[in-house]
């Protein structure tokens, strides 16, 4: 023990030693932050250029083309294709700003953005209080931890598609089984997919499912790391539950809760495949979302309207970042830094 | 050395691949002897479970007639074909040889360059015989881009026994429709109509009943916000309220048939292509028990839209002389009769309705008038555009988020959008 002690010190002096004076001398003038830089870390940049080139052309490409096909009239009929022996180039014309106006005068992308926040932040509060609450029953030494852990991490293990589909039969309104419960129970069998009302509740229930399980998980790691020294002490002063949660468990909880609160957010506001493959944005429009509502000018209609889906993949790509950046800046103001 | 040798042998290879394919090609289209080979993929889109074993034995039967072309059936869901085409083509890979287009979506793919001309092809043999109303989906600027496949149109499929059981005939009209409905409520609890709440295909009979129309291309008029098509959204909206009809915003075709073939419903509006998978069903074991009737008359008038599929060949196949003599003889005669047989679709060629197949189905024998009176819809590139929109407004109309008025004139708006130059 003392020995390496000694050995590793005398070792770090006579660095510091080397370095200090063989470097100082023979130096005219200090080279330009640049060079220096490129010169520490040529290996590094090395190593990270294939990753750089292949992020390049995987997600700023396909960006660069996103904007500026929103600056144009494209559309399924004049860009550029050629099938076999037809070769027919684009015709599409640069519009500048149209799109943008017409999709922010209009009423289709506003009513869909109410809908689209009025989801995000429905699932967002719900998945995080049953999360929150599943966290802190799981927290504690009850019988079958591990199994009821097991059960409630399952929707996550499951393909999201596969639930999705599995939620679409539950709720099928003439052969469903929530329905045949409710009819054995003798009460009316509810449209869920057929009426706008329910069709949105029943959405917001899959996703809310689908969520909880990364909400529990994440919150209950936040709990386990939250020190049991905090609660005796609390208890010692006589702390109630409530405040225990509320002065110990919350603000124990801060880091991981911004944190999973702004992915989820995130996510849901894009959760393409609950809305698309349970309702497909229907009855009507009821349940689009945004990128359900780009997906279906791009893919759904005749002829497809490249222009208009990615403006409005410009338009959702800004919202999230100044959410982003709002929330940041709240946090900061709060005392988080991260 | 190696080094030497491996490069010579790549060399060696490369250029026998590229021989290869420059021969491949060849021998794909006709050689001087007249034998096709290589391999024809065919999409096609017809019901899984039922009509698809036919085709694909039909496909089949191509191969013993050419025995070096190699067959492959591919059976896309109708929903997603046009789509699934679309990318494909667009994309410039993965489209198939063979598509089985449905009538409106020919004029699109027509007018994307996606497919290739037929005329002076193998693939139009005798195109005298074809019928009329059939050929003119397949025409698109004066070129021919599909040969027709099947033609149909719609009726009214009703349960006899439950009828019998009610103590009532077919209704003639919507308002016979509903005392139907009505009696059948009472008689045996069970509701008289499934009406397709997701694909407003079902809609037309009701649209054309009022005296309505989408478009009319010769005036290049949109029609479909006009009084009659305020009225036909009111029709429908009538019967699902009133309880006559059921529906569904979802999962519509699956829940229309099994609706029917359990004996929930009494009757469904539906087409020749529904037939084999209706006698799959428990109350049509004994095949009498289902019944056709022409679809009921609206206000103005009794009319069905007509559809069908043609057969179109995509302009970017390398195997193009193999794909057209493929569609010359899924479009044959003989072909055809098979499946009027054994699936009592209707042929699209005049002399196919002699054959003894055709004579003693009584479902293409029933069809057979009502396909020469059925409404066609205009051939232009929009046509298959137009259902986009109006299957928004109709959900919308039938799950009570807005008024005839207001989706009738959505869905107006949204066509002059389309139609550049419309009134």
């Amino acid at each position: 023990m003392a020995v390496h002690t000694s050995q590793s010190v005398a070792k770090a002096a006579g660095d510091d030693v080397a370095r200090g004076r063989s470097r100082g001398t023979g130096k005219s003038a200090p080279p330009s932050k640049l060079r220096r830089a490129l010169s520490v870390h040529w290996y590094a940049w090395t190593m990270v250029a294939p990753v750089v080139l292949v992020i390049g052309v995987i997600i700023g490409y396909p960006l660069v083309r996103g904007i500026w096909l929103s600056l144009t009239d494209a559309n399924e009929r004049n860009v550029a294709r050629s099938i076999g022996v037809n070769e027919m180039p684009a015709t599409y014309e640069f519009v500048g700003l149209d799109n943008y106006a017409d999709a922010l005068t209009g009423n289709q992308f506003l009513g869909t953005l109410g809908w689209t926040l009025v989801w995000t932040v429905s699932c967002v509060t719900i998945t995080f209080c049953l999360g929150m609450a599943l966290a802190n029953i799981l927290n504690r030494r009850i019988v079958g931890r591990s199994a009821y852990r097991m059960a409630l991490i399952l929707p996550w293990a499951i393909p999201g598609f596969v639930s999705v589909f599995a939620w679409r039969f539950l709720y099928n309104e003439n052969n469903g089984l929530l329905n045949k419960i409710l009819g054995g129970a003798g009460i009316d069998g509810i449209p869920w997919l057929n009426d706008p009302t329910w069709a949105k509740f029943s959405v917001i229930a899959v996703n809310v499912w689908l969520g909880v399980p990364f909400m529990m998980v994440a919150l209950l790691g936040g709990l386990q790391s939250i020190p049991a020294e905090q609660y005796e002490a609390a208890e010692m002063d006589g702390a109630t539950a409530w405040q225990r949660f509320r002065h110990v468990t919350l603000p124990g909880l801060r880091p991981v809760s911004t944190t999973v609160v702004l992915l989820s957010t995130i996510w849901t506001f894009n959760m393409f495949p609950v809305i698309f493959l349970l309702t497909r944005g229907g009855p009507g429009e009821a349940t689009q979302i945004l990128v359900t509502q780009a997906y279906k000018f791009s893919f759904e209609i005749s002829p497809r309207d490249f222009a208009q889906s990615s403006t409005w993949g410009v338009l959702i790509l800004v919202l999230l970042m100044l959410f982003a950046m709002v929330y940041r800046r709240v946090l900061r103001t709060q005392g988080d830094n991260w | 050395m190696r080094r030497g040798i491996t490069a010579t042998a790549l060399v060696a290879t490369l250029a026998l691949a590229a021989t290869a394919c420059g021969s491949d090609d060849e021998s794909g289209g006709s050689k001087s002897s007249g034998e096709l080979s290589g391999t024809v993929t065919w999409w096609d889109t017809s019901n899984v479970g039922s009509e698809d074993k036919v085709f694909k034995k039909i496909a089949e039967g191509f191969e013993k007639k050419h025995p070096k072309v190699d067959v492959k059936y591919v059976n896309v869901p109708f929903g997603e074909a046009q789509n699934k085409f679309k990318n494909a083509a667009q994309a410039g890979s993965g489209a198939p040889d063979v598509i089985r287009s449905e009538v409106a979506w020919t004029p699109e793919f027509a007018d994307l360059g996606y497919l290739a001309p037929l005329d002076g092809t193998a693939a139009l043999k005798n195109d005298g015989d074809f019928l009329k109303q059939a050929a003119a989906s397949t025409k698109y600027k004066g070129k021919t881009y599909a040969v027709p496949q099947v033609i149909d149109s719609m009726g009214i499929f009703y349960n006899k026994k439950m009828f019998a059981d009610a103590g009532v005939e077919p209704p003639a009209k919507i308002a016979d429709l509903k005392t139907v409905a009505e009696k059948i409520k009472k008689k045996t609890g069970k509701t008289g109509l499934y009406l397709r709440g997701d694909d407003s295909y079902y809609f037309l009979s009701f649209l054309y009943g009022e005296g309505g129309d989408l478009v009319d291309a010769e005036a290049k008029t949109v029609t479909v916000d006009s009084a009659e098509g305020v009225k036909a959204f009111g029709v429908v909206k009538d019967l699902v309220d009133s309880g006559a009809a059921k529906t569904d915003a979802t999962d519509g075709w699956e829940n229309m048939m099994q609706s029917f073939k359990n004996g929930d419903v009494a009757m469904m509006i539906n087409g020749p292509w529904a037939v084999a998978d209706t006698l799959t069903g428990k109350e049509f074991t004994d095949k009498a028990n289902l019944g056709i009737s022409t679809v009921p008359a609206g206000s103005a008038a009794q009319g069905a839209p007509q559809g069908g599929h043609n057969l179109g060949v995509y302009a970017g196949s390398e195997n193009l002389d193999a794909s057209y003599a493929f569609v010359e003889y899924m479009t044959s005669v003989e072909s055809q009769a098979q499946a009027a047989g054994e699936l009592n679709l209707l042929p699209t060629r005049t002399s196919a309705y002699s054959k003894k197949e055709a004579v003693d189905s009584e479902i293409v024998q029933f069809f057979k008038p009502v396909v020469e009176t059925a409404v066609e819809r205009p051939w232009i590139p929009e046509t298959g555009s137009l259902f986009a929109p109006l299957n928004v407004e109709y959900t919308k109309v039938l799950t009570g988020q807005t008024t005839p008025e207001k989706a009738a004139k959505s869905t107006g708006d949204s066509y002059r959008k389309l139609l550049k130059g419309w009134k």
